[in-house]
């Protein structure tokens, strides 16, 4: 395969027209400053030590931004190239997407060790150390900081390459990156000092919602913009489903998030809704996250790639139009499966059902395209295992999306529900789907971004690739194994008709599959650790010499 | 559409459309998967009819069937009352030391109460009743309300500091915190309070509060310090300690007067369950 250029074919040619600076440069320097000044009044305000925390960050980062921006306008580096495509700030969300990856596998590995050997793990003098503040770093760490970072990252290449148009926005996309790893950190943060709405996914406070708007809507008018002005007469099937990814979260953000703070200068609000009202605008958020986060855009991220790599059409657009839509339609419904036999009422359990009964075959339309994409190719199953990653990855997705609408029957959901399956679930989506079609594109991008001839070394893609799908496997079954098992105990009565399983005793009792989840998780972060070190090699290596696994081992001396 | 060529693999036209080098080819859809889908939604509509489903203007589409989760675990408790009842009324036709003496009885007994006491005691008292900080060892002889099966029964039923009409009620004053006594007084009770208990303890001190002792402390934890269950009050010579047993854990008590939360369980458990689970911690501690 060819290392793709990255200058625009086809296009009014104006290089060094006018080297000028990406446009609203300064301006964004002028709104860095203002940033920093008001951030900076807001610390020595608040009489709240987690707003003074979370306003010094911004003021830092503000701060930095303003710097490097007016270092970078003073000494002439900072250049528009219209005739490019924007491809430094893919390279920047690539590192990001690996950083974050580590950082949030590795503290899913810390709380799967704390829920295996909870003597050990627990600190009590480290407030910050808890299960409770850990496991939103880590959700938020793995789905929006790793997870997001890829979209935004292959969401900038492919409407590109697919647009044959570079970013819009001028300086916006650095403002999208910057803004979006500001928004990590600062949800990072609060979570680990206490600060938090209590709301699955969506637990960052008010101000950090607000700015994660702000940052969201420019990203939509960079993406619209790209598409708007793009020189290919049709929209790509990838960018659609980019687009529903990118429109839907908005919304979802907008409506889950809305909430009174206590004070301008104070971190704590409360949400306009409550009871179970709440508690269906909570799973509406939460399911449509799982479906237009991290289906809806990973799929798009699979329409590019996947064909891309295996250099084959893709296998039927016909298909990628009915199941787009009816994706679309049907994903937004299937929220109240996640309160089946709760307060909200059984009308709405029953609509939550059957839309995600139907929501079956949409899933599964574009587990085909992507496997059916492969026909003629079927041999890099085995030559590629980047090819042979992201295929695994569509079989997860084929698995939980056929998994999720069993588990929303309600005769099943009353065994599964708030047992281990579930977290089963979700990790084989998570780790199989989301993980594996996010490190397929990131081994194809590096290369490409980097100009190098290949990854550095096939043979340890290999061992990511076996690490981490043996990881999965150890994963989800010890949780399928445990789920089950609590689910029965917590329904198993005695014959005088009292509980026969105390709480705890359904705890202990699912101790070695706890410890098989961990090292499953540790599998699947080694994998991780390995591809890093991996394109530090690619990308540290000299352009001109062939990719070392191409290349006989060099003597030792 | 100008540009629609054979795929030579699969012998499909293609779209016509090329971006970066992808191209579509124009497979119709799978029938099987049409079917498939198809076959969902027919369920679902299948499923919309017999159920409850569509909201509207007043209420809901009740489903054929008309099913409902109310009436389900309405019944489903009341099978449960009958499942419990042979049992409820052998409980509830025995007096406490009855139950205790007649191995039949007691079998129940300690069945139902090991359920019961794992689903709501053993939070706060540890699985196996043996308490922590702030929580009281169930397995020990030592009572603050007393160890007799009816005031184990009693206890239960109306907890302490709950609420209840007839909750279990004591309450330490904070005698530093609320400023009743000097700072020196305090230290001074604590050496008295250790040197109670038996332990070495700073002579001067201990005399210095006797007197202090008899006028604040005497009144509920008796002259020799030896407590009054009838008030909650306790021991302070056993070597049993609440929270905590150094100067330090003392100090912090007379300082701040910290008492614990027992819920009632007269609404959540039924007497007789209250019955069983009295004889079950009764049998399973000292036996006061």
């Amino acid at each position: 395969m060819t290392t793709p250029s990255d200058l625009i074919g086809q296009g009014p040619h104006t290089a060094n027209a006018h080297l000028a600076p990406p446009g609203g440069s300064r301006g964004l320097l002028v709104f860095c400053l203002i940033s920093a000044f008001a951030a900076v009044m807001g610390a020595g305000l608040t009489q709240d030590p987690i707003f003074r925390l979370h306003a010094g960050i911004v003021a830092l980062a503000a701060m930095l931004g303003a710097f490097v921006l007016t270092g970078k306008l003073a000494g002439g580096t900072l250049l528009d190239e219209p005739d490019r495509y924007a491809d430094g700030v893919i390279k920047a969300g690539v590192i990001a997407t690996m950083f974050w990856a580590a950082v949030g596998l590795l503290v899913g590995v810390v709380i799967a060790c704390q829920l295996s050997w909870p003597r050990i793990f627990y600190f009590p003098e480290a407030g910050w150390l808890n299960f409770g503040r850990l496991r939103p770093v880590h959700t938020s760490g793995v789905i929006f900081a790793f997870g997001g970072n890829a979209l935004i990252a292959t969401s900038f290449w492919v409407v590109q390459r697919t647009c044959r148009a570079r970013l819009a926005g001028g300086i916006a996309p650095w403002f999208v990156f910057w803004g979006y790893q500001l928004f990590i950190v600062l949800a990072a943060t609060g979570y680990l000092a206490g600060a938090t709405q209590s709301r699955e996914y969506a637990e960052p406070e008010w101000y950090v919602d607000i700015w994660l708007t702000l940052v969201w809507v420019t990203y939509l008018l960079v993406f619209l913009g790209t598409i708007w002005k793009r020189r290919e007469p049709h929209i790509y099937v990838a960018n659609w489903f980019y687009l529903a990814f990118i429109v839907t979260i908005a919304l979802l953000h907008l409506i889950n998030n809305a909430g009174v703070p206590v004070g301008p200068l104070n971190h704590k609000s409360y949400g306009v809704f409550s009871g179970v009202q709440d508690a269906l605008v909570q799973w509406w958020y939460g399911h449509n996250a799982v479906g237009f986060f991290l289906t809806a855009g990973f799929l798009g991220m699979m329409y590019y790639f996947v064909p891309k790599r295996v250099e084959r059409p893709v296998y039927s657009y016909r298909l990628s139009i009915v199941h787009f839509w009816s994706l679309i339609f049907i994903y937004i419904w299937a929220g109240p499966h996640h309160l089946h036999y709760t307060a909200l009422p059984q009308w709405a359990q029953t609509l939550g059902m059957t839309f995600s009964i139907m929501l079956w075959m949409p899933s599964w339309g574009g587990m085909i395209n992507g496997l059916m994409t492969l026909s003629g190719a079927w041999d890099k199953l085995r030559t590629d295992p980047v090819v042979r990653m992201m295929v695994v990855a569509i079989a997860f997705y084929g698995m939980s999306t056929f998994e999720g609408p069993v588990m929303s029957i309600r005769a099943v959901n009353a065994l599964s529900h708030y047992t281990d399956w579930t977290i089963g679930h979700v990790h084989s989506g998570a780790l199989g789907w989301v993980g594996f079609i996010s490190f397929g594109a990131v081994y194809c991008m590096v290369p490409w971004l980097w100009k190098k001839p290949a990854i550095y070394s096939n043979k340890l893609i290999e061992w990511h690739f076996w690490l981490a799908t043996v990881g999965i496997l150890l994963y989800i079954a010890a949780m399928w194994v445990s789920g089950i098992m609590e689910g029965l105990m917590w329904r198993e009565y005695t014959p005088q008709g009292f509980l026969a399983y105390s709480f705890i005793e359904t705890v202990s009792a699912k101790h070695v599959e706890n410890v098989i989840r961990m090292v499953g998780g540790l599998m699947y972060l080694s994998g991780a650790l390995i591809m890093i070190f991996n394109l530090w090699r690619t990308v540290a290596s000299t352009s001109a010499e062939p990719a070392v696994s191409a290349a006989p081992a060099p003597a030792i001396a | 559409m100008a540009d629609r060529e054979t795929d030579d693999v699969t012998g499909t036209e293609t779209t016509g459309h090329e971006w970066d080098g992808i191209r579509e080819l124009d497979t119709p859809l799978p029938r099987w998967w049409l079917w498939v889908w198809y076959g969902s939604i027919a369920f679902a509509i299948v499923y919309w009819i017999l159920m409850p489903a569509w909201p509207g203007v007043h209420g809901y589409t009740k489903g054929l069937l008309h099913h409902s989760d109310r009436a389900d675990v309405a019944s489903d408790l009341h099978a449960l009352d009958v499942q419990r009842g042979a049992g409820a009324s052998m409980m509830r036709k025995a007096s406490l030391e009855q139950i205790e003496q007649d191995p039949k009885l007691q079998a129940y007994a300690q069945q139902v109460g090991q359920s019961v006491f794992g689903d709501n005691c053993a939070t706060c008292h540890g699985v196996g009743g043996t308490g922590g900080k702030g929580y009281p060892n169930l397995r020990d002889d030592v009572w603050l309300w007393g160890g007799s099966l009816q005031d184990i029964q009693h206890t239960i039923t109306v907890g302490v500091r709950s609420g209840h009409p007839g909750q279990r009620l004591s309450q330490m004053p904070a005698f530093g915190r609320d400023e009743l006594l000097p700072p020196a007084a305090v230290s001074d009770l604590t050496e008295y309070v250790v040197k109670l208990s038996g332990r070495p303890a700073d002579a001067a001190a201990a005399a210095r509060a006797a007197p202090v002792f008899a006028e604040q402390c005497a009144s509920c934890h008796g002259v020799d310090g030896r407590g009054m269950q009838s008030v909650g009050a306790p021991n302070l010579t056993d070597g049993e300690w609440l929270y905590g047993a150094d100067r330090t854990a003392i100090r912090g008590q007379i300082h701040a007067g910290n008492g614990g939360v027992m819920p009632t369980w007269e609404s959540r458990l039924s007497p007789e369950t209250i019955k069983a689970l009295a004889v079950y911690i009764h049998a399973n501690a000292g036996g006061q």
